[in-house]
């Protein structure tokens, strides 16, 4: 009953959706008020319909309802509460399902937060998050509807993935997904932008908190899956430049690019085809994104090929969105004329650069992961991509935005003065360069590239104390807008630190121990205590244990274990971690050898692997500090607002 | 400076960048690309010498001797085998009768040396390559008992 609920909901929200992609807008153009007034309470209603729809299928899985295909293939009766509700979006419908319902709350949100908008521009963008409802809605009805039952029901569920029985899991994908569907807010803002026709810093200023917004929740997203990764997967790897772990970065770096580049169309009015392009971009690659990990395209391309239905409806689709938007900007976009003028050493040009570098950073990241699977459809032979190729594009095209980044803040809008920059930059820099020169000697080893790893990051937190000196000499008051932007900065800083040290430093080693048995590596010494079988609610395990001392000073006492979990059969390493400020321990149990009366283990030690997640939390951290600033939550009516000097203003097409 | 100058500059900055990239493309692609072999490819000698390439199938049963940390393996497409030398842990998932993949080098003796074993999770899932190269050599072999018959 209750699953049938859920579809009955479903198909209502479609309908709801129907209506929201297409009355709001034609009443916007044509000017019929009772049309635009509709979009408010059919979004509201849309959100009741799929919150519904969620809560009938989390339901079915909180009550191991084992006759809906889904519960039976993704639950367990024996799988704790919390892992059951998990298991709600751990499945392909029920991701999908996460996807449409974030999307919902992303529009009651723009209309809660939209006050100070005309009403016809909020028609317009709820119209534009409409349309993208109805395209996952009906991708959901046609081909993965997650209430599809099976009859006879199932005895027991199959099982949730093990990996997937994790705290960061119930975490994970709505964060990623709240970034990737918080994206269509820029995108329905910009498309919203080209069929009204008016495209200013006004336009700029609305989008602005929006896009942050999303950009936060992407950020969390991919640091919380890098952490998953980390810490689940049981070999100590933070990114390993997978397709799936590529589909979330690529949304990310357009995401970043825009941010930077509606910086100088709020404040500047310049570059706003650019501004447009990206936000499509930014929205286009997270429909990929999508595409890439759920039509199973990555599993296998022939996979694709013998069930097409699933893949070939996305792809429709993203052809659709990217193909009508680029379609409209080309029709709508010639009209706008340049924006504020600026010289070469300006801010507006470091900006531009940044955007530049990180939108050709993605191309790169986004030819790895693509070139593999047209050599296979075309049946040109299989390959692979290693991390190797990631990295040595990646890095060198970074490198030039984060030194710009500690520039920016500090050069004036529309024509810098190079000699002040210098000025302020000087010392900061030497010392950036001294520490970094001699940084590496404290870890007992020098490198060319620690060293220039390491100049980035003080590079950055330099350009950030430069900035901040420079901002109480003027006895201006920061605005928290500017303040998050220096943290967001930081938080950069720290990231590349993390990085940069865990690649030096890291050091790993394969053992076989005995029971007393004793292994050392990087100053600490880990004695094998033995092994003891430990039932779980779902997993059997062998629990080993580890004493580690560092000049014969207990350090800690870490328990890693080897999980058979009893559905799948399994087998599951879980490591054990020892987490501090300057370096993890990480210690993952093998297999018993020698007939069982000892073990292999891989130990490492990672200095500073946690400020690769602390600087990915400073950047949002940052990152919300600017979305609240308060020019934001003042209302701004365009109509009452004189425009800028060199505000444009696209002629209006007669209707 | 004048505006059109700066244009000017600017285009040649774009693709003065763009060029780089292309070169960082091509260079990283050139040398960090693993070709993907079956084993049966591997017995025709079309493995690169010198060079890191893939080898997938099933892990052949009975085939697994651990030392230690030495673990020797034969991987199988079903028609020809190739030996696997690997030092370290394996993977969670790597067993017996099912799906592996290895990246490594060709050793002069024959011998695959793998720097890295990849199985993947789920009891079901065998790796694309691995699954690739089992269909592949029993659809030679079903070709060629077609072809049997008519000698």
């Amino acid at each position: 009953m209750i699953p049938e609920l859920g579809q009955l909901a479903l198909i209502l929200a479609l309908a709801l959706a129907l209506v929201q992609a297409t009355l709001p807008i034609t009443g916007a153009t044509r000017g019929i008020p009772a049309f635009v007034a509709l979009a408010r309470p059919v979004a509201q209603g849309q959100l009741i319909f799929v919150a519904a729809t969620f809560g009938c299928l989390a339901w079915s899985f909180y009550v191991n309802d084992f006759s809906v295909l889904t519960v039976a293939n993704n639950s367990n009766s024996a799988l704790p509460v919390h892992y059951r509700l998990a298991a709600t979006w751990g499945s392909h419908e029920g991701s999908l399902l996460l996807w449409v319902l974030m999307l919902s709350v992303w529009m009651v949100a723009v209309l809660v937060f939209s006050r100070s908008l005309p009403e016809e521009m909020v028609a317009r963008i709820l119209g534009v998050m409409g349309a993208i409802s109805v395209g996952f809605l009906s991708f959901m009805l046609l081909t993965s509807n997650p209430f599809e039952r099976l009859l006879p029901a199932a005895p027991d569920g199959r099982d949730l993935n093990p990996l997937l029985q994790d705290p960061g899991m119930v975490f994970h994908p709505p964060m990623l997904y709240m970034g990737y569907v918080g994206f269509s807010v820029a995108f329905a803002f910009a498309i919203a932008a080209l069929l009204d026709g008016r495209l200013d810093a006004t336009w700029a200023r609305w989008s602005r908190p929006w896009t942050t917004a999303a950009w936060i929740f992407l950020t969390l997203g991919i640091a919380l899956g890098s952490w998953w990764a980390y810490y689940e997967l049981g070999w100590g790897g933070w990114w390993f430049w997978d397709p799936v772990e590529n589909a979330s970065f690529m949304p990310w770096l357009a995401g970043t690019a825009l941010i930077h580049s509606l910086a100088v169309t709020e404040k500047r009015g310049a570059f706003k085809s650019w501004t447009v392009l990206l936000a499509i971009l930014a929205f286009s690659l997270s429909l990929l994104g999508t595409f890439l990990v759920r039509s199973g395209v990555l599993t296998s391309v022939h996979a694709f090929a013998t069930d097409p239905r699933r893949g070939v409806f996305i792809l429709a689709f993203l052809a659709l969105v990217i193909g009508g938007s680029l379609t409209l900007y080309a029709w709508r976009m010639k009209k706008v004329a340049p924006g504020g003028r600026f010289e070469l050493l300006s801010r507006e040009s470091m900006l531009l650069a940044n955007s530049v570098l990180m939108l050709v950073a993605c191309a790169a990241v986004m030819l790895g992961t693509l070139y593999p699977l047209f050599l296979d459809a075309l049946g040109l032979g299989k390959i692979s991509v290693g991390p190797p190729y990631f990295e040595s594009v990646f890095a060198p095209l970074m490198a030039p935005a984060v030194l710009l980044a500690a520039l920016g803040p500090l050069v004036a809008w529309r024509k810098g003065d190079a000699a002040e920059l210098a000025k302020r930059m000087r010392w900061a820099a030497v010392a950036a360069l001294v520490l970094s020169l001699f940084a590496p000697l404290l870890f007992g080893r020098w490198a060319l590239l620690t060293t220039f790893g390491l100049f980035l990051s003080f590079w950055i937190f330099a350009g950030v104390f430069a900035a901040l000196l420079a901002r109480y000499r003027t006895r201006v008051k920061p605005t928290s807008a500017f303040a998050g932007m220096l943290l967001a900065h930081a938080g950069v800083g720290v990231f590349i630190l993390g990085v940069t040290l865990v690649k030096s430093y890291e050091a790993e080693r394969d053992v076989q121990l005995a029971p007393g048995g004793t292994a050392e590596l990087g100053g600490y010494v880990f004695r094998f205590e033995g092994v003891q079988e430990v039932r779980g609610p779902n997993y059997q395990a062998a629990r080993g244990t580890f004493i580690v001392t560092r000049d014969g000073k207990p350090v800690a006492r870490m328990e890693p274990e080897k999980r058979i979990y009893r559905v799948q059969k399994n087998a599951m390493t879980e490591a054990a971690i020892d987490s501090g400020l300057t370096r993890d321990l990480y210690v993952s149990l093998g297999e018993p050898v020698a007939n069982g009366n000892a073990w292999t283990a891989k130990l490492q030690v990672k200095p500073f692997v946690d400020w690769i997640w602390g600087g990915c939390l400073l950047m949002a951290l940052g990152g919300l500090l600017a979305a609240a600033d308060r020019r934001y939550r003042v209302p701004v009516r365009r109509r009452e607002v004189p425009p800028p000097a060199d505000a444009t203003v696209i002629r209006r097409e007669p209707a | 400076m004048k505006p059109r100058h700066q244009r000017l500059l600017a285009v040649a900055a774009g693709v003065a960048l763009i060029a780089i990239a292309i070169g960082l493309v091509l260079y990283a692609l050139g040398s960090n690309i693993a070709f993907f072999l079956t084993p049966s490819e591997v017995a025709d000698n079309k493995a690169p010498k010198e060079a890191v390439f893939r080898v997938g199938g099933m892990v052949q049963a009975g085939s697994v001797k651990r030392d230690g940390l030495n673990v020797q393996f034969v991987v199988t497409d079903t028609a020809k085998t190739i030996p696997v030398v690997y030092q370290g842990l394996l993977p969670d998932l790597f067993k017996e009768g099912k799906g592996v993949v290895a990246q490594g080098k060709l050793g002069p003796d024959g011998v695959f040396r793998a720097s890295q074993v990849l199985a993947k999770h789920d009891e079901n899932y065998m790796p694309p390559e691995a699954a690739h190269a089992v269909s592949k050599a029993q659809a030679e072999k079903a070709a060629k008992s077609l072809v049997a018959p008519a000698k």
